[in-house]
């Protein structure tokens, strides 16, 4: 039953998108609306039975496959597993993909590739439950790519657009060198623990704790080595910094896709692997150090990034980066549950900021920039409410999602007496505050600066938006304050004494993060509202801070320094120098010029006068005879040759 | 012993194809490819027949033919496949009917003649993987360059007759050598294929025969240096050539490094391996370096081919299961996707007569269904999991890994820039802003022969377990002549 149950949670969505993808076309997108969300909503309801049936229990389903890859000792399997971390994944999967996919309705209704479009949210959906209940290593890597490859097909859903090719591209590759990280690790636990699969690795980590591996004579700890490759791939999934440039770009993908991709699940990807390891983080300090540390540095550098930007989802996209930022910080500090806890209530608030800035998108005739906004909050109520119960959550004030998971992470870091990391987080909240709310002034209020076509057309989005959007703010009010028990409790197995420490701190800390954030709120309050002046003021003092800032950090023009031009040049290098310069003038032209050059040098010999030939005869006779009489010369006696031929003649 | 010589008739009947085409009169172009086709088509059914009757539990060589030739030369027919013949005999005998039905329309004239050198290709081919005579194989080997001169020489673009020479004269080069060592082995063992060996050579001797033998796997595979030749003759070679070309020819280099060097030169091979990996990871990285220059569809294709056997031939010198088993895969699932991106390549220029990547774009709105299926074959070639390309990648990567953990670290490199030229290529020549172009989308006879290969990258990717029970065998024996050496 609960076996049935799981193979129809993930199938479904894939039913449904191969439906749309192969038939949609033909019949139309009616058709391929009704079989992708009508799937979906079937795969949301059997994963909520799903819930009710395993929830309970202690131990995880697993429901065996046939063999993959399977050769000599090395045996990986199909099949699918959930315990509650997969469980928890699979529901906010599950849901929210339902959710956009209704949204999508609305949102896309007359693209002339809607069915492809249904089809691949369809499969990336399937892609992201076949990661979040993998078994293996190895089956992890195949939702992980999915979901790359998905991702990829989403960007570029409008591929007359040069600028959308080029994101989904770039994407693709990004996240490429994070997978070259995930592959070496898991090739890196298969040369300590002989299989990829979780179990026998996770109970079989105390052993091997103390495996060395010598790399250019360094011993190196197996395991950190291992952990560190992961977080790599990690890192360029969930867009942490060094490898977040692809994030950003990915919102020329269509806004349902930002909502469900880059915001609320396959982002996340990245912080479920590393709970998922987190037996073998257990083991590796370093490692932790690391992740805390690149988890503060994104906190803090994309939410300084989103306080320039002007375009609304890229300031979206900017803040799920620092988000998940947030969660690293916690992993970092063995805080898995609350990890797991902030990526819960993120996907939700986040969603349901990305689909309300969709709304805002369509009532604006496709506008994005915030500067020409304003004044539309009488417009549409609703997106407008929805999107302020998305910034109270995101920003975390009392009784919203944030202050129970955001905080929960800042006394994470306050017990772990990690002063740095607790002042980035702090630092952060405050750069978040400031910039929802400049957000959400810019957009909604003031005095309307969009044209006068774009105002006449302003109106509420349609039924199927508006419908995706309430359930999910009206989940967003209660999933902080309802799930706050059973996160902090031993949901995941056995408490840990970080959360437990965590939930004692003193009051004076648990308030310092509300407070952070009524100061954010504060000074965009007095910046967009009051003194409108002064931010400009600041553009002109600072000019070179906030270039640099609304700039992205100048880390694209970097890396296309550093990386792109260089690779193509080198590409060319090689071709035209290396290929057809080198290896075919000293190899195959080479020997066809030597050769002909040979052949002309002994065509001059060829000259046709007798003399020449008897000349060239009596040369070549008097050096085989002399060859013949200095090779020999010991035992061939002149006297002998005179014998013979004397008797030759006789 | 069964009854009927299947090997045997699987070997000859193409042959026997192209004798009744000439015999019918070369005149009815239309005639010849339907014989052709016909033949292939039931070479590929008894070669299913075969993969039936193979026994993967007994090792060593089965259903084997055996007829005296020449007895005072002690030269024998014997004929026989194993676990490593047996995969390269089905995907000869799959990709030669497919590449007939891509030359259904785009080969004009002496129609008759190009599907008779095909299927002498084809006997050839297949002679090469069954031989279990040393001699007989070198007979095949080398027989293969002559139908394959003809099919570049004359049915080949504008400069084919410089490609046709450039083929022929740097793979005999490499086989001449070959030809010494296999006289060597004639004169010192005999002419009986070497897994019946079980006297080793002496190190000294190994050395000289490993390395005659791989100056021609070498520049057959190809690897780094010796691959030149390969971007030339992909050029300039018919659709139908280049799909067997790279589908089939390359792999004659890997299954003799696994024929050959492997049990013939363990010592040779166990000290030659940091070499090979070497060539093997500059192959790998340089290949797609250059294969992200190119301009022409066809030369990156053939330069990603050398990438990918830069795989092959690391995965090999493991000499690890795993590694050979992904090397295995590797050139069976490369057989497969180069031949569909030719065939691709090949859909394109009988339409547009130019396979200049700028010169194309935007075909995803007229040619949707040739969109879906060349990306498909793009993810393949860039090993996405779920497709054939990533279970050899990954095998090879794994086998590496455990004994080389930096030549795993830069063959690993290969996952971002066969992305990189892969989907580049992908992006320019599919995507970007309407225009005016008026192709027809792919017809009947072009799905029919993509969806073969797709059903084979699909089926190889999710679930290689067929593949893996026919080679398991065969790879361990391989593995056990060099785990003998490590304990002596």
């Amino acid at each position: 039953m609960d076996s049935t149950l799981a193979i129809f949670t993930l199938f479904l969505p894939l039913l449904g998108g191969l439906c749309a993808g192969s038939f949609g076309p033909l019949w139309g997108m009616r058709f391929s609306q009704w079989v992708t969300c009508g799937c979906m909503g079937l795969a949301t309801l059997t994963s909520l039975w799903l819930v009710i049936i395993l929830g309970p229990l202690d131990t995880a389903l697993s429901v065996p496959g046939f063999s993959w890859i399977h050769v000599g000792a090395l045996e990986v399997k199909w099949g699918i597993l959930i315990d509650h971390l997969s469980l928890v994944m699979i529901m906010i999967v599950t849901f929210i993909s339902l959710m956009v996919h209704v949204y999508s309705i609305g949102y896309m209704k007359g693209e002339p590739g809607f069915s492809r479009f249904m089809a691949y949210l369809s499969f990336f959906t399937f892609f992201m439950l076949v990661l979040v209940t993998a078994p293996n290593f190895v089956q992890l890597f195949f939702g992980w790519e999915g979901v790359g490859l998905s991702s990829y097909l989403l960007i570029g859903y409008w591929y007359n657009d040069p600028r959308a090719n080029r994101a989904a591209f770039k994407a693709f590759l990004m996240n490429r060198i994070g997978d070259v990280g995930y592959v070496l690790g898991i090739l890196t636990l298969y040369l300590l623990f002989q299989t990829f699969d979780f179990s026998p690795i996770f109970t079989g980590v105390p052993d091997k704790q103390a495996h060395m591996i010598e790399i250019y004579g360094w011993q190196c700890h197996t395991l950190t080595l291992a952990t560190i490759l992961l977080f790599v791939g990690a890192m360029g999934k969930s867009a942490q910094v060094g490898l977040h440039t692809w994030l950003p770009d990915a919102m020329e993908a269509p806004t349902p896709v930002s909502a469900l991709l880059h915001a609320a699940t396959m982002v996340t990807a990245g912080v479920f692997l590393m709970v998922r390891i987190s037996p073998l983080l257990d083991y590796t300090p370093l490692t932790r150090e690391m992740i805390t540390i690149v988890g503060a540095a994104t906190v803090v550098l994309a939410a300084s990034i989103a306080c320039v930007q002007n375009d609304i989802k890229r300031i979206i996209a900017y803040s799920t980066g620092s988000q998940l930022g947030y969660m690293f910080m916690a992993i970092g500090l063995s805080g898995y549950s609350a990890a797991m806890f902030h990526l819960t209530t993120h996907a939700f608030f986040k969603a349901t900021l990305f689909l309300g800035a969709g709304s805002v998108i369509h009532a604006m005739s496709d506008e994005q920039d915030i500067q020409k906004m304003g004044g539309i909050w009488r417009a549409i109520p609703i997106t407008y409410t929805l999107m302020w119960i998305g910034s109270l959550a995101l920003a975390g004030l009392p009784f919203f999602a944030g202050f129970y998971s955001k905080d929960l992470i800042l006394e994470i870091n306050w017990v772990s007496k990690m002063p740095v990391a607790f002042a980035c987080g702090l630092v952060g909240i405050v750069l978040t505050a400031f910039y929802a709310w400049r957000l959400l002034i810019l957009t909604f209020q003031g005095t309307p600066r969009a044209n006068d076509a774009v105002m006449s057309h302003l109106k509420e989005s349609p039924l199927s938006m508006l419908v995706p959007l309430i359930s999910l703010g009206l989940i967003t009010l209660v999933v902080g304050p309802g799930l706050y028990t059973l996160f902090v409790g031993s949901f995941f197995g056995p408490q840990n004494e970080v959360i437990l420490a965590a939930q004692q701190t003193s009051y004076e800390i648990k308030t310092v993060p509300v407070l952070a954030t009524l100061l954010g709120i504060g000074v965009a309050y007095l910046f967009y509202m009051r003194s409108k002046k002064w931010p400009s003021h600041l553009e002109m003092t600072f000019k070179r801070t906030y270039e640099f800032f609304f700039h992205q950090c100048y880390i694209d023009a970097l890396y296309d320094r550093l990386f792109v031009v260089p690779s193509l040049k080198l590409a060319n290098l090689l071709w035209k120098e290396g290929d057809q310069k080198g290896i075919e003038s000293l190899g195959p032209k080479g020997l066809t010029t030597l050769s002909l050059l040979g052949g002309r040098l002994i065509c001059r010999l060829q000259t046709g006068y007798l003399y020449h030939a008897a000349f060239a005869m009596v040369l070549g006779f008097g050096a085989m005879v002399g060859g013949i009489l200095w090779l020999n010369s010991d035992t061939l006696r002149l006297a002998e040759v005179y014998d013979f031929l004397a008797r030759y003649k006789g | 012993m069964h009854p009927l010589p299947l090997l045997s008739m699987i070997v000859f009947l193409p042959l026997l194809g192209a004798v009744s085409i000439l015999l019918s009169g070369a005149k009815r172009s239309a005639n010849a490819r339907w014989v052709a086709l016909w033949v292939s088509l039931v070479t590929f059914v008894l070669s299913l027949v075969l993969w039936g009757r193979y026994d993967p539990t007994l090792g060593g060589f089965q259903l084997e033919n055996t007829m005296q030739w020449i007895s005072y030369l002690g030269l024998t027919y014997h004929v026989g496949v194993d676990g490593i013949s047996l995969p390269f005999i089905l995907l000869t005998t799959l990709l030669v009917p497919l590449c007939i039905l891509a030359s259904w329309k785009g080969i004009k004239k002496r129609t008759a003649d190009y599907m008779m050198a095909f299927l002498i290709l084809e006997t050839f081919v297949l002679g090469s993987f069954v031989a279990l005579d040393i001699l007989l194989f070198y007979i095949f080997f080398e027989g293969v360059l002559i139908p394959m001169f003809f099919i570049i020489g004359i049915w080949g673009g504008p400069h084919r007759i410089y490609a046709a020479f450039k083929f022929f004269l740097y793979t005999l080069l490499g086989s001449g050598l070959m030809l010494l060592a296999i006289l060597y082995i004639y004169f010192e063992v005999g002419s009986s294929i070497p897994l019946a060996l079980e006297s080793v050579f002496d190190p000294k001797v190994q050395t000289w025969l490993w390395l005659a033998f791989f100056a021609s796997f070498a520049i057959k595979i190809p690897m780094w240096p010796f691959h030149t030749w390969l971007p030339d003759v992909h050029v300039e070679a018919p659709t139908g050539g280049s799909m067997i070309l790279a589908g089939i020819l390359l792999k004659m280099g890997g299954y003799g490094f696994l024929r050959f060097s492997l049990p013939l030169c363990p010592d040779a091979s166990a000290d030659f391996a940091p070499f090979v990996f070497i060539l093997s990871i500059i192959a790998i990285i340089y290949a797609s370096f250059v294969a992200l220059a190119q301009t022409d569809i066809k030369k990156l294709v053939a330069y990603s081919s050398v990438a990918h056997m830069g795989f092959v031939t690391l995965g090999i010198f493991t000499m690890d299961a795993a590694g050979i088993s992904g090397a295995i895969t590797q050139m069976v699932s490369h057989g497969m996707i180069s031949a569909a991106l030719f065939l691709c390549v090949g859909v394109m220029y009988e339409r547009t007569h130019t396979r200049k990547i700028a010169e194309f774009g935007a075909l995803v709105y007229r040619m949707p269904r040739y969109a879906v299926i060349f990306m498909l074959f793009i993810l393949a070639s860039l090993g996405l999991p779920g497709t054939s390309g990533f279970v050899g990648e990954f095998l090879v990567l794994l086998g590496t890994y455990q004994v080389n953990i930096y030549a795993a670290t830069m063959a690993s490199l290969a996952m971002i820039l066969g992305a990189a030229y892969a989907l580049w290529l992908y992006q320019r020549i599919i995507f970007g802003p309407p225009t005016a172009c008026t192709f027809t989308d792919l017809n009947g006879r072009e799905l029919i022969s993509f969806s073969p290969l797709l059903v084979g990258v699909l089926l190889l990717g999710l679930y290689p377990a067929p593949l893996f029970k026919v080679t398991e065998g065969a790879v361990m024996k391989l593995v056990g002549f060099s785990s003998l050496l490590g304990k002596s």
